[in-house]
């Protein structure tokens, strides 16, 4: 399964990588903010989003907005420090299918990647 | 400052270090910060504004931010390099979100971080909002969590 990483902190990104690569998944590519996501989705051709929200340049909240207004229905987890419920909604409704608040542990970012591709199989 | 704005940043540093690092912090009695104070070698720095407004600085020794990055990295990095500043900057960032998830019914938003590295500096904040030292203590070393936000006065009453 090919995922993106979409994150403007290396570490964060490296620690992700760390864990999908645990539970099998090798095909990754990153990008540092939502314009460089953009930018590499259409040769990459993910199977499945970690985006952040924070980011320079562009933000993860508008990259979704953009990546579903192309048509995109890959799935997309927003792991992200914003953890008020109005912004969990806010993401949610802009096209989010789930949501990992940081800091989290390995377990849990296993869990809702497990989650959320379980969801969209069925 | 609203001492209610301190006890999320002491229960925000705890999480993120026990959950990211498995490191607990042992926290000592906040005090106000005075110019002049002890400098710093490593600071990661975020603005909030919205509701509430104002920075927040997560401040290290050297020696502590070297073993805070070697484990939350799983490298050892040299300060000089910079992915040492991304990792202290991502923990200031976890840091203030965590805390600013727990201001009841305020809408902030927070900055991306920015890192100071260099021997003994300053972090001067603004001058009309007092900044409170919050002394941690971990397996790694001390380290402070400054902290000088206010309430947005022209901001209107949030009412979720």
């Amino acid at each position: 399964m090919k995922v993106m990483l979409v994150d403007d902190s290396k570490t964060m990104r490296n620690i992700q990588k760390g864990i999908l690569t645990q539970l099998g998944y090798t095909e990754l590519e990153e990008a540092c903010d939502g314009l460089d996501a953009l930018s590499k989705v259409g040769a990459f051709q993910p199977e499945l989003l970690l985006v952040d929200w924070n980011m320079p340049n562009m933000d993860g909240l508008t990259f979704v907005k953009k990546y579903r207004e192309q048509g995109h229905k890959t799935p997309i987890i927003m792991v992200t420090t914003e953890a008020e419920k109005s912004r969990v909604v806010e993401a949610i409704k802009a096209g989010v299918n789930n949501y990992v608040v940081k800091p989290f542990t390995p377990d849990l970012l296993g869990e809702r990647i497990k989650e959320t591709l379980s969801r969209i199989a069925a | 400052m609203d001492q209610s704005y301190i006890i999320p940043f002491i229960k925000s540093v705890q999480n993120v270090f026990e959950t990211m690092l498995q490191l607990p912090v042992q926290i000592g009695q906040p005090e106000i910060k005075h110019p002049g104070d002890s400098g710093h070698d490593v600071s990661a720095i975020i603005g909030m504004s919205g509701d509430v407004e104002g920075s927040v600085v997560l401040s290290f020794p050297t020696a502590t931010a070297t073993r805070v990055v070697a484990i939350f990295t799983g490298t050892e990095l040299d300060p000089g390099h910079e992915d040492f500043a991304d990792a202290v900057g991502e923990l200031v960032n976890m840091v203030s979100g965590g805390a600013k998830a727990q201001f009841s019914g305020k809408d902030v938003t927070i900055s991306c971080p920015s890192v100071v590295i260099g021997q003994s500096h300053q972090v001067y904040g603004r001058k009309d909002v007092v900044a409170i030292c919050i002394p941690c203590e971990s397996d790694c070393g001390q380290f402070n969590v400054e902290v000088s936000v206010r309430q947005d006065t022209s901001a209107p009453v949030a009412t979720n």
